[in-house]
């Protein structure tokens, strides 16, 4: 340990916190001083420990601080080779396929997720699903395109005590069903295996002629009155949003004699009505995977605006 | 959100301002182009959608039926539509439906001139269907927040409210108290409702 690396670590500390604290960069270095060479503390300790005892002297979060520079947010990870610190939830663990991996899976925070290995050479401590950690020193590397971050020998894992709520890239669409187009209600899809076509007067586009398997589903349209989205709603969206099941249907097509009074009682239903949709998007899709009636908006708020304008 | 490829979105627009859009317009001479009428507040609009209380249905068709729909917003203005045998389902629904009744409302707009030179301003409905007061309350909120920031982007210019001055000599802020007062209306409604 050089005088010079101590300064270094002193300058970085001390620009921490001199917008807060009336502290010069020698006390700074002093301290550190103190519990490298008199108690021999590893240095990364003793920045921590002098750290902390500043954050309580200034009564700030140690997230206030955190990193610096080197924090970044998951979806500022761009760059292969780059040395950050990411505070980020362990959103999924996988089993490693090699003796060389530790641990792998996804992290995620506010702003994404990313897949992390951890290598078994490094022995870092594990990480447990659902916890979130500060992770200092991960290294980014980049796969076609897809970008990961490497925990290594030298990366430190503090569990940190808070919910992070990570972003995932669904869709989310508030607006109100103005259209069910055709191709929705009571359907028949290819019963070939691996095919999920939908029959077209009994036909499947690649396989031909066929007897198909009963199937429901909806493909909607949403408006906000600014915007249109697409929506796709499977069989189960289809059947807790009209009350009306595979089994129902399939009766209510037999006592007519023709499936498309399915797709009318849908619409009598459906249509007018205002959702909240969140989902995967797919093509010009978003697959609905969670349907809510939207909160009823604050007409006061609105009522002031409109007087005020 | 990601724009259905050729889809014209739903303009949300109270009645008074709707049968003031008296003017309408293609963006090309191709027969297939979609007809717009020009909002007072500088928008173009192919379709709209709107819930309110249907208040009277009558068949004033001559030759065949012709369903006339009254559907008043909480402003007082009047939605006029209008179905006949090319709009069977809609047609139905006012054959069948009994009057006062909140509906929902998709369509187009379409204007009509009368012999005393008077362009009327109407709807024909691709869908109408039964909804609840909530989902009427829902869609004045809403509808009050696009009115607004229509008002409020005219002054900046585009197109359509570039057009619309020329057009019309209708002051934006009319349509701001629209606004105003069915956002009123809906508290006067829930003081009552929770009254002793
Ligand atoms: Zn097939």
């Amino acid at each position: 340990m050089t005088e010079t690396d101590l300064h270094t670590e002193a300058v970085e500390i001390h620009d921490q916190f001199a917008d807060q604290l009336d502290v010069t960069v020698d006390e700074v270095s002093e301290r550190l001083d103190t519990l490298v060479n008199e108690y021999k503390v590893p240095l990364s300790e003793a920045r921590r420990s002098v750290t902390n005892t500043y954050l309580d002297e200034a009564g700030m979060d140690r997230d206030d601080v955190a990193g610096g520079d080197q924090h970044v947010s998951i979806t500022d990870i761009d760059t292969p080779e780059q040395w950050v610190d990411v505070t980020a939830k362990v959103v999924e663990l996988r089993n490693p396929d090699s003796d060389a991996i530790a641990q792998a899976g996804t992290l995620g925070d506010e702003t994404g997720t990313i897949a992390f290995v951890s290598w078994s050479k490094s022995e870092l401590p594990r990480v447990e699903e659902d916890a979130v950690y500060r992770l200092g020193n991960v290294v980014t590397d980049e796969y076609e395109g897809q970008f990961s971050v490497k925990l290594n020998s030298t990366t430190t894992i503090e569990q940190v005590d808070r919910e992070l709520e990570v972003s995932n890239d669904d869709a989310e669409i508030t607006g109100a069903l103005v259209d069910i187009q055709s191709g929705s209600g009571l359907i028949k899809r290819c019963p070939e295996e691996d095919c999920t076509r939908v029959l077209q007067n009994g036909r499947c586009a690649e396989h031909g002629e066929g007897d198909g398997e009963f199937d429901l589903r909806i493909k909607g349209v949403i408006d906000d009155g600014t915007t249109v989205q697409d929506v796709i709603f499977d069989r189960e969206m289809t059947e807790s949003l009209t009350g009306i099941s595979l089994e129902k249907a399939q009766e209510m097509a037999m006592d007519a004699l023709d499936t498309s009074v399915v797709a009318e009682e849908m619409n009598e239903r459906l249509l007018g009505q205002y959702y909240h949709v969140t989902g995967p998007n797919f093509n010009r899709y978003v697959l609905a995977d969670e349907v809510t009636e939207p909160e009823q908006p604050d007409h006061e708020a609105m009522l002031i605006k409109a007087r005020s304008i | 959100m990601s724009n259905s490829a050729t889809r014209e979105v739903a303009r949300r627009v109270f009645a008074r301002e709707f049968n003031d859009a008296t003017y309408t317009f293609k963006e090309s001479d191709d027969e297939l182009a979609p007809r717009y009428a020009l909002l007072p507040t500088g928008k173009r609009a192919n379709r709209v959608f709107f819930v309110g209380t249907l208040t009277e249905t009558e068949d004033v068709g001559q030759d065949s039926e012709y369903w006339q729909g009254r559907i008043v917003d909480p402003d007082g203005g009047t939605f006029f539509t209008y179905a006949g045998q090319y709009q069977p389902d809609a047609a139905s629904m006012l054959r069948e439906l009994e009057a006062p009744e909140y509906v929902a409302v998709v369509g187009k707009p379409r204007t009509f001139e009368a012999d005393d030179g008077e362009v009327n301003v109407s709807v024909r409905p691709e869908s109408i269907t039964v909804v609840d007061e909530s989902t009427r309350n829902y869609w004045v909120v809403e509808t009050a927040e696009r009115t607004l920031d229509r008002v409020e982007q005219f002054e900046n210019g585009g197109e359509y409210a570039q057009l619309a001055r020329e057009e019309y000599d209708l002051p934006v802020e009319n349509y701001r108290r629209v606004a105003v007062e069915a956002l009123e209306s809906l508290d006067t409604e829930q003081a009552e409702s929770t009254a002793p």
